[in-house]
């Protein structure tokens, strides 16, 4: 728990949550993920489930696209490398490269975007024992803000603001590990068609 | 399938509708044999509460057959069951501690925004009650997906009729955990504020739990009756100072446990708490809270406030103070359908709880909309309307 320790506020809460976020991602991509930009995100979920089951479902990249609402389709390219592409707010898609930088087996995994990526970024996602409660998923992004201002009213307006979706991806990650199912209201396959279109 | 769709305030149609699929492993596909309209029904035939879209349908205490199931349900065709209005899990930490009403997976993931927003973290699905809970289509209808089809919907023995067995899906599981919030001890007297279904429900449990005797305050006679029947004393507050009449009928001392089934009387999300949310409407809030105000001025000192009242938002002029100075206990919370059902059915098979007395009207399915407008208009004769879509059916 020790590297997500706020040191610059003297307290324990996650460096996302920091109110100083230059400070933050300062700290955070130097010593936990490799700086893309100037934007960090990070949101933490309690999953009933033991976390070597949640850590090799991750670790599979090719599990991930039912579960993260904007990516279209995650190629693996090699054990390291994969390939993304993922909706953008304006209605196209963008693309990267992302290459794993750091992988503990059942703990953790941290990735960067390669060189021309539309939207450099990185991250990690790490799996801590809750005890009775399961495993503590924690997730961390930093990526560089597309179109600037601009990029993030249009992002909002269309809900694809990373920040929210990081949080409904986890959500449904949970629901996925915990239920065997993703929910929905949805009442006939047409309307589910259309909802995960 | 038919089924009784929201179009707007006042008005509630009979449509024809796509039937509902197996969308999850999980699910099961449920032929309605009974509905009824619950009070907070009439929230939504108000317009008050956001969210709502035409076409949308109605419908969270309904019970039927099974037809249709998912590779993972436990149930079998042919079986019947009565649902639980609440969509939880069964897998997840609150599952886990029978808080079935704070599942953490019965929304949508999309869903879950708001209530984070409102109350710090998401609370389980619904049926048939807006988008803020879900978007579930409900069960007025001839059929009903069911969600969480292992866990929620309980299996009714053959050879009991659908009315007696109806309300295990809300209001009987409702009032009978508003009166356990009440830990009521031999010979307490408890006051039960509102002669509503669930209230009614509470008068019978606070009795079964070991009250002594039971005090049931409302105006409409009608309902007031039914509650003298189960053995409550009676206030009418429109013709009598209840809380002067409760300080003489206990010689002073007060209700030792006081029950709140008033409240906005509508599943959270009432249109006045969201716009007090926003600090537009402030002044709605302060006199909305009457009944819980009133029943912790008037509980005994030390004692227990019970609330299965639903607020949605904040309150102006909560006496925090008395709750603190008497040192009184509040609980309260959505119901947690799932862990009251087993015990409440084999109440009801065993004849100790008969729920019958409530049903003042038997409708089928296609005169829902004038069952929701006599329920709106005469709230003391008619105190229970019930759908039965396949007498609509046979109708035809």
């Amino acid at each position: 728990m020790a590297d997500t320790m706020n040191r610059a506020s003297h307290d324990d809460a996650p460096l996302s949550t920091a109110n100083n976020q230059r400070q933050a991602i300062d700290e955070a991509t130097d010593s936990l993920i490799v700086q893309r930009g100037d934007t960090l995100v990070a949101r933490a979920v309690t999953i009933n489930r033991p976390r070597a089951e949640l850590y090799a479902f991750w670790r599979d990249f090719s599990n991930l696209p039912p579960i993260l609402d904007n990516v279209v389709r995650i190629d693996v390219l090699d054990g390291e490398r994969s390939h993304w592409v993922v909706r953008s707010p304006g209605g196209g898609t963008v693309e990267w490269d992302s290459r794993i930088t750091e992988d503990r087996e059942g703990e953790l995994i941290a990735w960067a975007s390669e060189e021309g990526a539309d939207i450099p970024n990185s991250g990690r996602i790490e799996f801590r024992d809750a005890g009775n409660r399961g495993t503590v998923v924690v997730a961390t992004i930093n990526y560089a803000q597309p179109y600037g201002t601009f990029g993030r009213i249009l992002s909002r307006i269309f809900q694809r603001e990373p920040k929210m979706q990081a949080q409904r991806d986890l959500r449904r990650f949970k629901q996925l590990m915990e239920t065997g199912e993703v929910a929905t209201s949805s009442r006939t396959r047409k309307q589910l068609e259309e909802e995960r279109s | 399938m038919r089924a009784l769709t929201w179009h707007g305030k006042h008005d509630v149609r009979v449509d024809t509708v796509d039937d509902p699929e197996i969308l999850n492993p999980r699910d099961a596909i449920i032929k309605i044999t009974s509905t009824a309209i619950c009070g907070s029904d009439l929230h939504l035939y108000d317009g008050y509460i956001p969210t709502m879209m035409a076409g949308d349908i109605l419908g969270h205490e309904f019970m039927g057959e099974v037809v249709e199931t998912g590779a993972r349900s436990t149930l079998k065709k042919g079986q019947r069951v009565v649902v639980p209005f609440t969509i939880a899990c069964g897998a997840c930490y609150h599952c886990g501690k029978h808080q079935y009403s704070g599942c953490e997976n019965g929304l949508p993931a999309d869903n879950q925004d708001i209530g984070q927003e409102l109350y710090g973290q998401p609370m389980a699905g619904l049926f048939g009650y807006s988008h803020l809970t879900g978007g579930y289509a409900g069960g007025q209808a001839e059929y009903v997906r069911v969600p969480f089809s292992d866990v929620g919907p309980i299996v009714i023995p053959d050879g009991i009729e659908d009315d007696k067995v109806l309300f295990l899906s809300d209001i009987l599981p409702t009032g009978w955990m508003a009166a356990e919030n009440a830990e009521i001890e031999p010979g307490d007297t408890v006051a039960v504020w509102g002669c509503g279904p669930v209230g009614l429900f509470a008068v019978q449990s606070a009795f079964l739990m070991g009250a002594e005797r039971v005090i049931a305050i409302d105006h409409f006679p009608r309902r007031l009756e039914l509650a003298r029947r189960f053995g409550a004393e009676t206030i009418n507050f429109e013709e009598t100072d209840t809380a002067a009449a409760l300080f003489e009928m206990t010689g002073g001392i007060g209700p030792d446990a006081v029950i709140d089934s008033v409240g906005l009387e509508a599943h959270g999300f009432f249109v006045d708490n969201v716009l007090d949310q926003l600090k537009k409407s402030t002044f709605l809030g302060t006199d909305r809270i009457h009944s819980i105000r009133q029943a912790i001025l008037a509980c005994r000192k030390g004692g227990r406030v019970s609330m299965p009242a639903v607020y949605g938002g904040f309150v102006d002029k909560f006496p925090l103070g008395a709750l603190m100075e008497k040192g009184l206990t509040l609980k309260t919370g959505q119901t947690h359908v799932q862990h009251y059902m087993p015990a409440l059915l084999n109440a009801i098979l065993e004849e100790k709880i008969d729920t019958t007395f409530l049903i003042s009207h038997t409708l089928p399915l296609e005169q829902a909309p004038q069952g929701y407008k006599m329920f709106h208009d005469n709230q003391n004769e008619v105190t229970k309307v019930v759908l039965k879509p396949g007498r609509a059916l046979a109708a035809e």
